[in-house]
């Protein structure tokens, strides 16, 4: 450990729209009550799929955006807008010098509707109608420009990209902007605007999308016996992290301190996770030792678990390798049994859902589950949620991504 | 129909309606796009292609650099259609 007073962090805004709600405290009242957002898809493409069932946004952008506004930037462009007006409204609208602002928000995939729509245009119409927006809105950096532009961030503007992890590495990034000291507020996040039928069809290929179109809203089940795959959702968060003193100094309202992060890689498949999770393992360790807090605050973890049969397993096996005997008093949630999986939006979403349990001290419940697997060890929280320790709590967020990214976040509830 | 000034000023604002969001009422003739309605290079380009598309015509790109006003763009359009 360093013996320089390192810079802390905190959380003072969020800001959301899920396949739970259009905003935070809606989505978090949905989570709470075990609400699934998986839905049948009325798209006409998706009617003879293999997979005809998403989770979509509960609130459509066009019921809260201008027209004009929406059709300059991609559907995940859009998501990125609205989360970070509602999270910048909740952190108080801070009043800021611009150059110690930053944003970092990411996308797994970008703007990929834009430019399938646009490929449409192009061979039905030719390429003088192919819309002078396209590039800016199919760049994968483009909700992470858009935002920057409204709120003038001039510190820096980013966007990684690691498919799964990206939001949550989004964080990380944040996170180490404002220890650095290149920034005191980044407003940080991820989003994902991918439910269009190419791909749905590539995710179905990979036998990696859940295909139980009799129950749409069951088809979410981490750590079930069951479980059959991922279902794809849409939608993202946006946080706001400031230094502390910073957020003290204009008495703003903390809901949780960002403590740490770990960053590995398997170097194992393309695709598939690593069966042994030793990246997974490493990862949560390099996070703990970052944050420098004892095992024994770990109270909690929002579960990357996505209800792919071989993930949820190495998962739950990695983390149980990582944190010993200390596993036991970790009450377990995957929440994505609800939102279903927001791929660049689903490590930034969890990250609310973290902070939301710090500072409420409750875990969300996983529902979805018939019958536990067996090979599952955790203390999974179960169908309704769960009261977490009173005083000083600490959890994990972990996030993978497919091409073997690691992403741990450890975020500690802020007594003052 | 005739390409007249006022059918072609007519066509416009409803284009500069849609792509910018502007309220007809102040679309005239003298308004310059980019700093009375709100009309930047990229929603230039499709404004242009949607006025091609209306009206029938083809404006060459250097021609749509000269185009500042509203009436720039009615003008070359009444002049150069059938």
């Amino acid at each position: 450990m360093s013996s320089i007073k390192r810079r802390r962090v905190v959380v003072t805004g969020l800001g959301a729209t899920t396949p739970l709600g259009g905003d935070v405290p809606s989505t978090w009242e949905a989570l709470l009550a075990g609400k699934s957002g998986v839905r049948k898809l009325e798209d006409e493409w998706a009617q003879d799929f293999s997979v005809t069932f998403a989770a979509r946004v509960a609130v459509e952008p066009s019921e809260v955006m201008e027209r004009v506004e929406m059709r300059r930037l991609d559907r995940s462009e859009q998501f990125a807008m609205i989360a970070s007006r509602e999270a910048w409204k909740d952190a108080g609208a801070p009043d800021i010098d611009k150059e110690r602002l930053g944003v970092v928000i990411a996308s797994g995939i970008g703007g990929v509707i834009t430019m399938l729509d646009q490929y449409d245009v192009l061979k039905e119409k030719g390429a003088r109608f192919v819309s002078p927006h396209t590039v800016p809105m199919l760049m994968p950096n483009g909700p992470a420009a858009n935002v920057g532009l409204e709120l003038q961030a001039r510190a820096g503007v980013h966007t990684p990209v690691s498919a799964c992890a990206s939001g949550a590495e989004a964080a990380g990034y944040a996170l180490e902007m404002i220890r650095n000291n290149r920034a005191d507020i980044v407003v940080t996040g991820g989003v994902e605007a991918a439910i269009h039928e190419l791909p749905m069809a590539g995710f179905a290929s990979m036998k990696a999308l859940s295909t139980r179109n009799d129950a749409p809203e069951k088809a979410s089940r981490p750590y079930d016996k069951d479980r059959d795959g991922f279902v794809l959702g849409e939608g993202g968060g946006v946080l706001v992290f400031e230094e502390l003193e910073h957020a003290k100094a204009r008495g703003a309202k903390i809901y949780a301190e960002v403590m740490g992060q770990g960053l590995t890689s398997d170097g194992f498949h393309i695709a598939a996770p690593d069966p042994e999770g030793s990246g997974v393992t490493r990862a949560v360790k390099l996070a703990l030792e970052d944050a420098g807090i004892p095992l024994s605050e770990i109270v909690h973890l929002n579960a990357h678990a996505t209800s792919t049969p071989a993930g949820d397993v190495a998962e739950a096996n990695a983390l149980t390798n990582a944190l010993g005997s200390d596993i036991s008093h970790v009450a377990v949630s995957a929440t994505k049994s609800m939102t279903g999986h927001l791929l660049g939006g689903a490590g930034a979403i969890e990250s609310i859902f973290c902070v939301l349990a710090m500072y409420h001290h409750k875990a969300p419940p996983t529902i979805n589950i018939e019958n536990l697997d067996e090979a599952v060890t955790v203390d999974v929280v179960r169908d309704v949620p769960r009261d977490l320790p009173k005083g000083s709590i600490a959890c994990l967020n972990d996030s993978f991504g497919f091409g073997g990214h690691n992403v741990v976040l450890v975020f500690k509830s802020f007594e003052g | 129909m005739a390409l007249t000034v006022e059918v072609v000023l007519e066509g416009i604002k409803e284009i500069v309606v849609e792509v910018a969001g502007i309220d007809a009422n102040i679309i005239a003739m003298d308004k310059k796009f980019t700093d009375d309605l709100d009309v930047d290079s990229l929603s230039m380009v499709e404004v242009v292609v949607a006025a091609e598309e209306k009206f029938g015509v083809k404006i060459p790109d250097d021609e749509v650099t000269k185009m500042a006003t509203v009436g720039d763009a009615v003008n070359f359009i009444v002049a150069n259609g059938k």
